[in-house]
């Protein structure tokens, strides 16, 4: 066949992109079922040896105080953060889709910014700022910083499907006798939907898997999953940290399929 | 029988979103109660700002509207109660026709069973029985176009705003459109102002066209006024087929006057207040030039080859060159077969000097 080589050589290299992507997170998770207590394959695992694999890690997570102080603490700064960043995210991009403001551009870049500053700029600059205000390691203070991460994602996505929106609903609302909060609720809002959606589940996952703020402003009783994890990591060196990967890995796969549900979902409402 | 009160009336308003081109100049028109009156013009002159100021989307820079004889600067789109189809429908494309259509009545706190009822009647008026559970994307364009005139009706305003309806749809669809909304327009007796850029659509539904170009008026007529007695230029080209002819007044005799337009001299309509030594232009309905008359039939009668003839089925379109005019056409409908004239034949046409109309050329109103 002609061309064949340059075809398989071709083959061959993604293969090998997708090894090099995927390989070092998926090994992760057979490790999770180690009997022993280490980061490595043991002989008795690599003969599919049932006494060698365990889900004793998993049992240590579980059990675990810290462990399940840090999964409270991510779920709660998470969820806070997410509602305050999509409220305010959602608010901007509607402000923002509007041609009549003034400024537009520069108020969009200042909201996106948060995305582009290295994070352990926004952190250390944060960290001086709250301490100031007394918010350094508190759920305050971590919720209004990690709901500063994540707004850029809620303005982008929600920005994104107002693109989509034909603004001569609004007028249609209005003309048939609707407020500005009926013509929101009734019309708007649920044809904006999957983009506020997506974008609050980005900004949680931004919250979740943050880790560079909470070393910076996060006390011991504010530690979240990733903090813990890190801790784990230099301090006492247990297979936990990769039941708690393994768990997580699960997490980001069922949230990368909600989010492309929802964009195929808004893609067919589109088509419509 | 004294003419319906006004409903609509601008006063003197004008529309600039820039502060320096204005779109809308000066626009006085008064819209009268259960009137189809019309506003036509090609894009970009200004007949949609001029709805959208109605409807309360837009604000005048200048001037007043007035509805009912109230000035509504202040009042608000939803408290307008005008009923208002777009082009593109704006249906709600997440709720079903039922829903659409329920949704101002509710907004008006109606009891559910007034609300049924209304909606039945509403998709009755459109012919749109047992639609309600469809979703708006199981429609096709003219049954979306149905339900979103049914919306603009179901809370029964007295005023309903279209801006170009029909323009998405193919052409017998929109000829029977046309019809319905006719109908509706008789049987409800509400006024409608219509905005197209298509002078036919204009001609077959209105009661009142006003011709817009660059932001103002140029006439405000029934469709048979703005054919037959074209006050502008602009009015006699933009509907139906017309010949232009440029020349100079000789002479002017009650309202007939003699025009000489370079090597020939036309007896025409005085229209326009123009005097001897003026520039005026001509125009003559390709249709009401005779080919071939008896000879002294008209006052008007002159020589000329054949320059092109298109055979158009029902009408042949004759080309000439005469009164300085390199494509004058002539209409000769197909009743005699289209062998009767050939290309280069020296042909002799006339027209009465009546059916020719004097007007200022527009460069001088501009």
């Amino acid at each position: 066949m002609k061309g064949g080589i340059g075809r398989n050589l071709y083959l061959a290299f993604c293969a090998a992109v997708f090894i090099f992507l995927i390989a070092p997170i998926l090994v992760v998770v057979p490790l999770s079922f180690n009997a022993e207590p280490y980061f490595t394959f043991t002989e008795g695992m690599l003969r599919l040896d049932p006494d060698a694999w365990s889900l004793r890690w998993y049992r240590s997570v579980a059990e675990d105080i810290e462990w399940r102080r840090a999964l409270v603490n991510s779920i709660v700064i998470g969820v806070c953060a997410t509602a305050l960043a999509t409220v305010l995210g959602t608010l901007a991009a509607l402000g923002l889709a509007n041609p009549a403001m003034y400024g537009r551009s520069l108020v969009m870049t200042l909201l996106i910014s948060p995305m582009v500053t290295p994070v352990i700029v926004s952190a250390a600059g944060m960290f001086f700022f709250y301490s100031s205000l007394g918010l350094a390691q508190t759920h305050v203070g971590l919720i209004l910083a990690h709901a500063a991460l994540g707004t850029p994602f809620v303005v982008i996505t929600v920005t994104a499907t107002l693109a989509g929106f034909d603004r001569n609903l609004m007028r249609v609302a209005a003309s048939l006798g609707a407020g500005p909060w009926r013509s929101f609720w009734r019309v708007q809002f649920p044809l904006i939907a999957p983009g506020v959606i997506s974008g609050a589940l980005f900004a949680f996952a931004t919250s979740f898997d943050e880790v560079v703020t909470v070393l910076f402003m996060g006390g011991l009783e504010q530690r979240t999953i990733p903090r813990q994890m890190w801790a784990g990591i230099r301090e006492q060196i247990s297979p936990a940290i990769l039941a708690v990967a393994t768990l997580l890995i699960a997490f980001a796969l069922f949230f990368m399929l909600t989010v492309e549900w929802l964009r195929r979902r808004s893609a067919r409402a589109a088509e419509a | 029988m004294n003419p319906a009160p006004a409903h609509v009336e601008f006063d003197g308003v004008s529309k600039s979103y820039d502060g320096v081109t204005e779109i809308v100049r000066d626009l006085n028109l008064a819209v009268r109660e259960g009137e189809f009156l019309t506003l036509l013009g090609p894009s970009g002159s200004g007949k949609t700002t001029c709805l959208m100021m109605l409807a309360g989307f837009e604000t005048p820079t200048s001037g007043t509207v007035l509805i009912s004889g109230r000035a509504v600067d202040d009042v608000p789109p939803r408290r307008r109660g005008i009923g208002v189809v777009f082009q593109n429908y704006a249906l709600f494309p997440h709720m079903t026709v039922g829903r659409n259509l329920s949704f101002p009545l509710e907004i008006r706190n109606l009891r559910q069973a007034d609300i049924r009822e209304r909606v039945q009647r509403a998709l009755r008026l459109v012919r749109l029985e047992g639609f309600e559970d469809r979703r708006p994307d199981a429609l096709s364009g003219g049954q979306q176009q149905r339900v979103a005139i049914a919306r603009a009706l179901v809370f029964e305003p007295s005023l309903v705003l279209m801006d170009e309806p029909l323009g998405a749809l193919d052409r017998r669809l929109r000829e029977e459109m046309q019809y319905e909304i006719r109908r509706i327009h008789r049987t409800l007796g509400v006024t409608i102002v219509y905005v197209t850029h298509d002078q036919q659509e204009a001609m077959a539904m209105s009661d009142r066209v006003a011709v817009f170009n660059g932001g103002r008026i140029q006439q405000v007529a029934p469709p048979e006024t703005l054919y037959e007695e074209p006050e502008r230029v602009f009015v006699a080209t933009f509907i139906g087929d017309n010949n232009l002819l440029h020349g100079r007044v000789l002479g002017v005799e009650q309202d007939i006057c003699t025009v000489d337009t370079g090597n020939d001299v036309v007896s025409a309509f005085l229209v326009a207040p123009r005097k001897v030594g003026d520039d005026v232009t001509l125009t003559i309905r390709p249709e009401r030039v005779a080919l071939a008359p008896t000879p002294g039939t008209f006052s008007n009668e002159f020589e000329a080859p054949i320059e092109d003839i298109a055979f158009l089925g029902d009408h042949l379109r004759v080309r000439l060159a005469v009164c300085g005019s390199a494509d004058f056409a002539i209409k000769i409908p197909n009743t005699v077969g289209h062998g009767a004239v050939l290309k280069g034949d020296h042909v002799r046409i006339g027209w009465t000097p009546t059916d020719c109309r004097a007007l200022t050329p527009d460069e001088e109103i501009a």
